[in-house]
């Protein structure tokens, strides 16, 4: 990741001499050519240094606020660091050792399935639903569409603090409005603590995650089902396919990117999941029984400023997540290349 | 499917079609039950925005009212009191002050930037650029959560003030994707028009300022929207860096009450009048926003 930022920076410096003419190579200004690529025949010579200089000021704070920290957690990670190191002391350097007493320990791998089976209940389930309702969307007067939209906005626009800050309320175990619900319709829920056991915890974090992501999901599928040509469903129908027919034979294969791109980004962002999980910790559950990827290596660095390990753990989440997020900067890439 | 049945799902279709007039137009997938699914809609809209409402409704109520066997489901007969013991704590205003700040500094210098950048890679063709690109994608997926300990630990040890610590740490988070934001507006604007008024005289630079930089204003009004978002939203790095009770952003004051709770119970009113707060300023702008920030994380994904 640093590599590659300071690849950039590293050319950014070496390039004037060698880079005279457009990376593009065409020839010089021709009449039939005037496509924006070829903004390049235009320019003056002494441009070619331009684009770098753009560059700098946007290189400079990422590779200063991003590249290096990453350094020196990557290094840091490879480093024992005790108590002596939090004093001052230099600390020794043990190469691969903390990765390996991180993954020997079997709570790191709890806390890695616990991550990755939320994040999947999440994806899912806010797929499922944004899907739902997109269909919806499509179904009903244009009335009805907008006050759904609204409605989804109105969620969508709370900041996650607020957010949390309200559900924390409506799960609360003296007088939120939930158990008052519950209660109402003849279940004992007087008192109930739903952030206690960890299961529960888990399914209000989904609730609340899925609350916050849907609306996101909900828009964009909805604009992709703009797009599916009413023609062919039509045809489709007189021909006699079945509702679900339609969807998975003309619906869904036209609106497939979109499903694809949006889903990677649900799971990008819900294993990331960190201050919704943090913020309902903060209601007094056992935050070991409900530890996530972020909030754990939050306990390792600050809770308990075992800074090595901390580091170790995070190198190991950007691992996964750039994994993860590698098919979404393809997508994104290509786009830049058909501009 | 058997003859009779498709020449049933025809007739069935084509003699509906004078009532539903509508249908064609509006390309509808699905058609059984309209009034049913009507209501369906509604009920999912009141489900979605029920806990702003619910915050809202809170946030008029005392705390004997909320604490009340019987929840009281509208605002009338509460009153402000809530917010004005807000506002005249002051520990609000403080929080507001930094929060301000750290929005204002991350999104005139993130634009300024990101702007610069946007250029480049949209209007110059020079080596490095792909590389360029896919550097500012993937940084724009790394998260906050894997690099916070390292940026704790840097900003501790470099001394420079937290405030303008954490306001580097948002430019630089927020900047890749500002520029990939940009950089489609900048995009859409034809350099014929920059090339035409270069051959009536003007120099590029002229030409870019003149023609192409008053086109840009929604651009740099969206991306600049998006940056404060994100900015005044923001919890982690705050959270991790933002430790002295006077240099906290709005997102932690507001954490503060919650916290509290474990210990003694909590007065919700205050807290969501509190909350509510926080988020109307928010809800305002990312109203306004929302359309481009979504078409720029799946662009391409749907063809407009």
């Amino acid at each position: 990741m640093s590599r590659t930022a300071a690849d950039v920076e590293e050319r950014a410096s070496a390039s004037p001499a060698p880079t005279g003419p457009p990376a593009r190579g065409e020839p010089p200004a021709s009449p039939a050519s005037r496509h924006r690529t070829d903004a390049a025949p235009v320019r003056r010579p002494r441009v070619a240094l331009t684009p770098y200089a753009l560059l700098v000021p946007a290189t400079v704070v990422v590779v200063l606020a991003v590249g290096y920290p990453l350094v020196w957690q990557i290094v840091t990670s490879m480093q024992s660091f005790g108590l002596a190191q939090q004093f001052g002391k230099p600390a020794p350097f043990v190469g691969l050792e903390n990765y390996v007493a991180l993954f020997s320990d079997p709570y790191t791998w709890i806390v890695v399935g616990r991550s990755l089976l939320f994040c999947a209940a999440c994806a899912v389930l806010t797929m499922v639903v944004g899907m739902l309702l997109a269909l919806l969307m499509t179904a009903v007067h244009a009335w009805v569409r907008i006050t759904l939209q609204i409605g989804l906005l109105l969620a969508w626009a709370m900041p996650v603090i607020a957010a949390m800050t309200v559900w924390n309320w409506v799960f609360d175990w003296r007088n939120g409005i939930l158990n008052w619900l519950l209660t109402g319709v003849g279940l004992d829920f007087d008192g109930h603590n739903w952030l206690q056991e960890p299961l529960s915890f888990f399914g209000v974090a989904t609730i609340v995650v899925v609350w916050m992501s849907v609306p996101f999901v909900a828009f964009s599928l909805y604009a992709g089902l703009t797009q599916v040509p009413g023609e062919m469903l039509e045809a489709a129908q007189v021909d006699g396919a079945t509702p679900w027919q339609r969807f998975r034979d003309i619906i869904l294969p036209t609106i497939r990117p979109v499903v694809g791109i949006v889903a990677l980004l649900q799971v990008i962002w819900d294993l990331r999941v960190f201050s919704q999980i943090k913020l309902l910790q903060d209601r007094g559950s056992i935050a070991g029984e409900t530890n996530v990827l972020g909030t754990y290596i939050y306990q390792l660095g600050i809770g308990s400023s075992d800074f090595a390990m901390a580091s170790a753990m995070s190198v190991f989440v950007l691992l996964l997540t750039v994994a993860i997020s590698w098919a979404y900067v393809r997508h994104l890439l290509k786009e830049d290349e058909e501009r | 499917m058997t003859a009779t049945e498709t020449r049933r799902m025809a007739v069935r279709s084509r003699g509906g079609a004078g009532a539903r007039t509508g249908i064609r137009t509006d390309r509808r997938p699905f058609r059984p039950g309209r009034l049913a699914l009507s209501a369906l809609g509604v009920v999912i809209a009141l489900v979605w925005v029920f806990p702003v409402y619910w915050m809202l409704n809170s946030s008029f109520l005392d705390q004997q009212t909320l604490d009340a066997k019987t929840p009281t489901w509208t605002p009338f007969g509460g009153s402000i009191d809530n917010f004005v013991g807000i506002l005249t704590s002051g520990t609000f205003f403080r929080s507001l002050g930094v929060s301000v700040l750290i929005a204002v500094v991350t999104v005139t210098v993130c634009l300024l930037f990101a702007f610069l950048a946007a250029l480049a890679i949209s209007r110059f063709r020079f080596r490095g650029r792909k590389a360029f690109v896919i550097a500012v994608l993937l940084v724009q997926m790394l998260p906050a959560e894997g690099l916070f300990i390292a940026q704790y630990k840097l900003v501790g040890v470099s001394g420079v003030n937290p405030i303008l610590g954490v306001s580097i740490l948002y430019i630089a988070a927020v900047v890749p994707f500002t520029i990939w934001m940009l950089r489609g507006f900048v995009a859409g604007v034809p350099v014929e028009l920059e090339e035409a008024a270069m051959v009536d005289g003007l120099s590029r630079t002229q030409a870019f300022m003149r023609i192409t930089f008053p086109l840009l204003a929604p651009g740099l009004v969206a991306s600049g929207v998006y940056a404060f978002l994100q900015a005044w939203n923001e919890f982690t790095v705050a959270l991790v860096i933002l430790q002295d009770p006077n240099q906290q952003t709005l997102p932690l004051w507001l954490r503060g009450f919650i916290q509290q709770s474990a210990s003694h119970a909590i007065d919700w009113g205050e807290v969501m009048a509190a909350s509510t707060l926080v988020a109307v300023p928010v809800i305002v702008f990312f109203v306004f926003v929302q359309g481009r920030m979504t078409s720029g994380l799946v662009s391409g994904a749907v063809k407009g």
